[in-house]
């Protein structure tokens, strides 16, 4: 099996071993041990909740430094919808792009465009009389690792359509290699990323081998740098102006995707804890006339992803703002049909999405039984104040913890105080019965 | 030879807890391994149990056997009881209130839902004291 690389990482250094991330990792992927926290990589989804919740700045997410561009002759930059909602007074948007190329870039190719790509492609899917009920968006990775891990059921519903980013790194490395007359390896193409979970479906994609993608640079490390560029204006050049419409770029905001396809009977949810409840809700068929479901694990979509530097509903309004001045074409008219035939074979997935079994006790089903009924056993003793001082997330977790060898009985505070307590008079009735 | 046993009480009216029960049950079999369909299967009929407790009864339980073979959940709770069953299991038949309809229940699709998703499915009613809803999913 393949080495599964994460983007959140812990920095030892800065970790106090206090219980924020602990409480607040939505998959209980996260344990205290030995005064640091510690990731489990097999449950982690790389929403990073605990980046944003680590007040010691702690948890981080390790993406390209931009001087990795230069690994390569020609350079493209894929700046994610949300890159458009990070600036003060961007009056004219084709500046972003002036100042990505100023920094570097050979070319920008914005990834709202893969967006209206990937829409095209969905609604065709959508069309198809076999499609699932409802078909779930392909887009969030930290929601798709969600399903892999929680809710196997539902990857068949998952559209098997590649995600925005890949759309884009694949027609911007071909349209410049036919302009330039370069060979495709000398091309490099980095996303412009506002969260983790892109960085790790670069270096482990979810439903295809390889990524188009050569590297992620966290849009906060690129945003100074930027926004004194910006501060320049943009170069007389209008094309790029012209290339960003409204519905690729509201991809940026929660039911962006949903307003690009059009359909009726969308829904799009966003916040990782808000996307579980849906997806249960689906998995109880409780929303039968549903067709299509957007989740995102942040809080107000990409504009909330832990990379980015601007306030989500400052980025959000912006975007809104943006997203009006712009024409509001549909996919069908701003992606061509010759580019949609183009595209057909090669934005399919090419391998199907894996279950995830971290969930499961055991591999033998004997054996799960048996530690299960260990586990509701323990979780009797245990306080059931969640308080998560052993180092487990909820006492629940614990006794798993304690079935699986991970942790011990005594590592619960309570029941080590009640230890000691009967200790204690256990020694004051020992020295009772002795002679002075 | 039931391995494992647990009981989820469920309150009636309860809306603000409706849903966990069955929400805990599907957790505890996806721990356990248990096969996807299968789960998705009870995932459904328990959560149409759960509701029906809800809204018709005053106040049961659902209680969850585990073994290798089998997967037995019991449905059981202190009510009205229902009077005819052939004419309850109609899909579309339903006795719930307006205000319960109007939160998106009561369509009428509970207990035909439950015995479609199961592979044996036993009802057992008397008029004035309860009602008592056998399921059972076989594993593999």
């Amino acid at each position: 099996m393949e080495l599964y690389r994460h983007s959140v990482r812990l920095d030892k250094g800065k970790c106090v071993g206090c219980t924020n991330c602990l409480k607040h990792c939505p998959t209980e992927a996260i344990r205290i041990r030995g005064g640091r926290a510690m990731i489990l990589e097999d449950l982690c989804i790389d929403c990073g909740e605990c980046i944003r919740v680590c007040q010691h700045h702690a948890k981080v997410a390790v993406s390209d430094p931009l001087s990795a561009i230069n690994r390569f002759r020609y350079k493209i930059a894929l700046p994610a919808p949300t890159l458009y909602g990070q600036f003060k007074n961007l009056t004219n948007a084709s500046s972003v792009p002036s100042g990505l190329k100023r920094m570097g870039f050979d070319a920008v190719f914005d990834v709202a465009r893969g967006a209206e790509i990937v829409s095209r492609a969905v609604a065709e899917r959508l069309a198809q009389p076999d499609c699932p009920h409802p078909l779930i968006s392909s887009a969030c990775p930290a929601v798709l690792r969600l399903i892999q891990i929680r809710f196997p059921e539902l990857i068949d519903n998952v559209v098997d359509v590649r995600s925005p980013m890949e759309a884009a790194a694949t027609v911007a490395r071909s349209e410049f290699c036919q302009e330039h007359g370069v060979r495709p390896e000398e091309v490099g193409c980095f996303f412009i990323t506002p969260c983790p979970a892109k960085v790790t479906a670069i270096r482990n994609p979810i439903g295809h081998e390889k990524s188009a993608v050569d590297g992620a640079i966290s849009m906060l490390e690129i945003y100074g740098l930027l926004s004194h560029q910006l501060r320049r204006g943009s170069v007389k050049n209008q094309d790029e102006q012209a290339r960003l419409t409204a519905l690729g770029l509201g991809w940026a905001r929660s039911g962006g995707e949903c307003a690009c396809l059009g359909v009726e009977e969308a829904l799009a949810v966003d916040g990782i804890e808000n996307v579980s409840h849906v997806l249960e809700a689906i998995e109880n068929d409780q929303l039968p006339d549903l067709r299509f479901f957007e989740g995102l694990a942040c809080s107000g979509g990409c504009v909330g992803g832990p990379l980015t530097f601007e306030n989500v509903y400052i980025a959000r309004n912006r975007i809104r703002a943006l997203v009006a001045s712009l024409p509001k074409d549909p996919p069908t008219a701003t992606v061509s049909e010759d580019l949609h035939e183009a595209m057909r074979p090669l934005i399919g997935f090419d391998r199907p999405v894996r279950t995830l079994e971290s969930m499961k006790l055991d591999t033998d089903f004997k054996s799960a039984l048996a530690k299960m009924d260990r586990i509701e056993e323990i979780v009797k003793k245990l306080p059931g104040l969640d308080c998560g001082s052993c180092g487990s997330p909820t006492c629940r977790a614990l006794a798993e913890d304690i079935a699986a060898g991970d942790a011990k009985e005594m590592d619960c505070l309570f029941l080590l105080k009640d230890k000691v307590r009967a200790m204690a008079q256990q020694m004051i009735d020992i020295s009772g019965q002795t002679r002075d | 030879m039931a391995v494992l046993k647990e009981v989820f009480p469920v309150a009636a009216e309860d809306f603000v807890s409706a849903g966990e029960a069955s929400a805990q049950i599907k957790r505890l079999l996806k721990k356990l391994g248990v096969d996807g369909g299968v789960v998705r299967r009870i995932s459904i009929a328990s959560y149409e149990a759960e509701i029906n407790l809800v809204i018709h009864s005053l106040g049961g339980q659902m209680e969850l056997q585990v073994d290798e073979k089998e997967i037995v959940l019991i449905v059981s709770d202190v009510g009205p009881g229902i009077p005819n069953i052939e004419l309850a299991m109609s899909e579309g038949y339903s006795t719930a209130s307006d205000d319960v309809r109007m939160m998106g229940f009561g369509a009428g699709m509970g207990l035909s839902n439950m015995a479609r998703n199961s592979d044996e499915f036993n009802i057992e009613s008397r008029e004035g004291s309860g009602t008592t809803i056998r399921m059972t999913f076989l594993l593999s």
